[in-house]
């Protein structure tokens, strides 16, 4: 009898703290996003939200300062959508041919390839760029640097990828075998059954992964900072430089005086990143979860 | 169950070993360690002093970051460093801050620096006017034919505006001193976030011009020799012509203290306005303050 009470109140205790802490992180989230409602919206007693959205220069030191952040919206975006450009295309079909075609001593080899991928410091991967990618785009193109949109994109493609990848690998692998021997026995090619079938079941979750990627991107920071040449232009092409939000927080939050407009326009800037990532990660859950019914 | 226990133990270990982190801030430092934070363009020499304060009285310990003039201000605002080092002056809001902190910043110019403007060696301009200087800087000019260069369009290259540097050059420079001026850097301007990352950047890219302390200068950049204007001789950033004040971009690198120092700080400070703290700033390439 005893025994059975100390496992009772044991699995009690081991419970409760399991939803305490899945209680704190939400709580964390609920007051992160507090804090930066609370300091960014202190902008909008000077400023009209759409003077701040759709203004198209950015010099928030000078006097007065002009807070427009259309410029590093598109640098963002830019960036972004290069960067899944490169990244989604080689990132499902690895995904395949890693979860349907690889045999299965590469696929080992393969998947811990990719993870090792995800764990490199996106700093050093900034680095890189910087210093070998950047140069050889600006010699390749001929254009007056090599600091640029592309050389973003191509950067930050390296970092989804491994996201994608993963996710995209684990959807696929979750199609139930009896759809592929079903197409098999229906005299389907294998390559019919991979991209008719599998890929078509899979595709919720492989939306999921690339939703997650592209969340992964627009919120990195270091590696863009140090390849994008951060110049507050409206981009025009790829072969520009771009100021991507992320960018401007990270360099400009050490020199704004607390509790100044300069800072919380850049509070400001964290809301509009927030809603961003929320909005993608969103659309990714919705997925993912269609996937799983 | 062994197992389970041990996971519990450890699980409170981690709740106890977070609370007690959480509990230390800054009072807990020894009376003989000083935190200087602040402008990039002085962190080597603010190194190069602490070093030599250091050996000269081992029980002391002198910590010394960068991150931008106003980082260092900010850190001093938020009470997580002793001196802030800044390559400008102060901004009236920031001194209003402090007072709302209850001290009165106290700034001490403790070297001069001229700010160098450099091109790649091939370029074969050798020498700019402040006025085509401003020009290049604010975009109106953006071939180097356009003031006696090659056919080639200008890469203007400059700090973040977290830098000191950067506002002294868009102040000083751009805007030649006058307050009304709306002068602003080009919107296509790189904005890089270090002078390492200027000298970098420069020393490839054949069509690109840039900024920084006279301590950066290395042979992979030209330096370009300077007029007020195009009556005025065209001079070099040398020490002897800051001293000189010939050299047109030259600005003083300050240290601030909250309030008039004492203790440490005071001793710290004493330092480098002494003889020997002053050699290290000609040793580091900068101008010394008191020209003995």
């Amino acid at each position: 009898m005893k025994p059975m009470r100390v496992r009772k109140l044991k699995e009690w205790l081991i419970e409760k703290s399991i939803l305490l802490s899945g209680i704190f992180s939400v709580v964390f989230v609920l007051l992160i996003f507090l804090f930066l409602l609370r300091e960014g919206l202190s902008l909008f007693r000077g400023e009209s939200v759409i003077d701040f959205i759709f203004g198209k220069s950015w010099y928030p030191i000078s006097d007065p300062p002009r807070f427009g952040i259309l410029p590093l919206i598109l640098g963002s975006l830019l960036v972004t959508l290069g960067a899944a450009a490169i990244s989604v295309p080689i990132g499902i079909a690895a995904a395949l041919y890693i979860a349907e075609i690889a045999p299965l001593r590469l696929r080992e080899g393969l998947k811990a390839g990719i993870e090792l991928l995800a764990s490199i410091p996106s700093v050093v991967i900034g680095f890189i760029g910087m210093i070998t990618l950047g140069p050889w785009i600006k010699n390749f193109f001929n254009i007056p640097t090599g600091l640029t949109a592309l050389t973003g994109s191509v950067t930050l493609a390296f970092m989804a990828m491994p996201t994608i990848v993963s996710i995209a690998e684990d959807a696929i692998t979750a199609v139930p075998r009896q759809y592929r021997e079903a197409a098999i026995a229906m005299g389907a090619t294998k390559w019919q059954t991979t991209w008719r079938i599998v890929a078509r079941a899979a595709r919720p979750g492989m939306l999921a992964a690339v939703m997650l990627g592209i969340g992964r991107v627009i919120g990195e920071t270091m590696a863009v900072m140090m390849v994008t040449g951060n110049a507050a232009i409206i981009p025009k092409s790829f072969l520009q430089p771009v100021r991507t939000l992320t960018a401007t927080i990270a360099a400009e939050m050490g020199e704004s005086v607390q509790g100044g407009p300069h800072y919380a326009a850049l509070f400001a800037i964290g809301i509009v990143l927030f809603v961003i990532t929320f909005l993608i990660n969103g659309v990714a859950d919705l997925y993912l979860h269609r996937s799983r019914r | 169950m062994a197992h389970k226990n041990r996971i519990f133990s450890g699980m409170a270990l981690c709740l106890a070993l977070g609370l007690a982190f959480s509990g230390c801030g800054r009072q807990g430092q020894k009376a003989d360690s000083l935190q200087i934070k602040g402008s990039d363009t002085m962190v080597n020499l603010g190194q190069a002093w602490a070093e030599a304060f250091m050996q000269a009285d081992p029980k002391a310990s002198v910590a010394v970051t960068g991150g931008g003039s106003g980082t260092g201000i900010a850190a001093m605002l938020s009470n997580t460093c002793d001196i802030a080092e800044l390559s400008r002056e102060l901004k009236p809001e920031e001194i209003a801050m402090a007072k709302q902190k209850g001290f009165e910043p106290k700034q001490i110019v403790v070297a001069l620096d001229g700010l160098a403007v450099v091109v790649h060696p091939a370029n074969p301009l050798s020498q700019l006017t402040q006025d085509q200087l401003a020009a290049i800087f604010s975009g109106s000019v953006s071939n180097w034919k356009e003031v006696g260069g090659s056919d080639l369009p200008i890469v203007v290259l400059s700090r973040e505006v977290n830098s000191g540097t950067h506002v002294y050059f868009k102040e000083h420079v751009l805007r030649r001193n006058r307050k009304e001026s709306q002068v602003e850097f080009a919107p296509t301007a790189l904005m890089l976030p270090s002078s390492q990352a200027i000298a970098d950047e420069v020393a490839q890219n054949s069509g690109a011009i840039g900024y920084f302390g006279m301590g950066y200068i290395s042979v992979k950049e030209k330096t370009l020799a300077i007029a007020k204007d195009a009556d005025s001789p065209y001079v070099q950033p040398t020490i002897e012509n800051v001293v000189s004040q010939a050299y047109p971009i030259s600005r003083p690198l300050l240290m601030v203290t909250r309030g008039q120092p004492t203790g440490l700080v005071a001793r710290f400070i004493d330092f480098v306005l002494s003889p020997e703290g002053q050699k290290i700033v000609v040793k580091i390439d900068f101008v010394p303050v008191k020209s003995n």
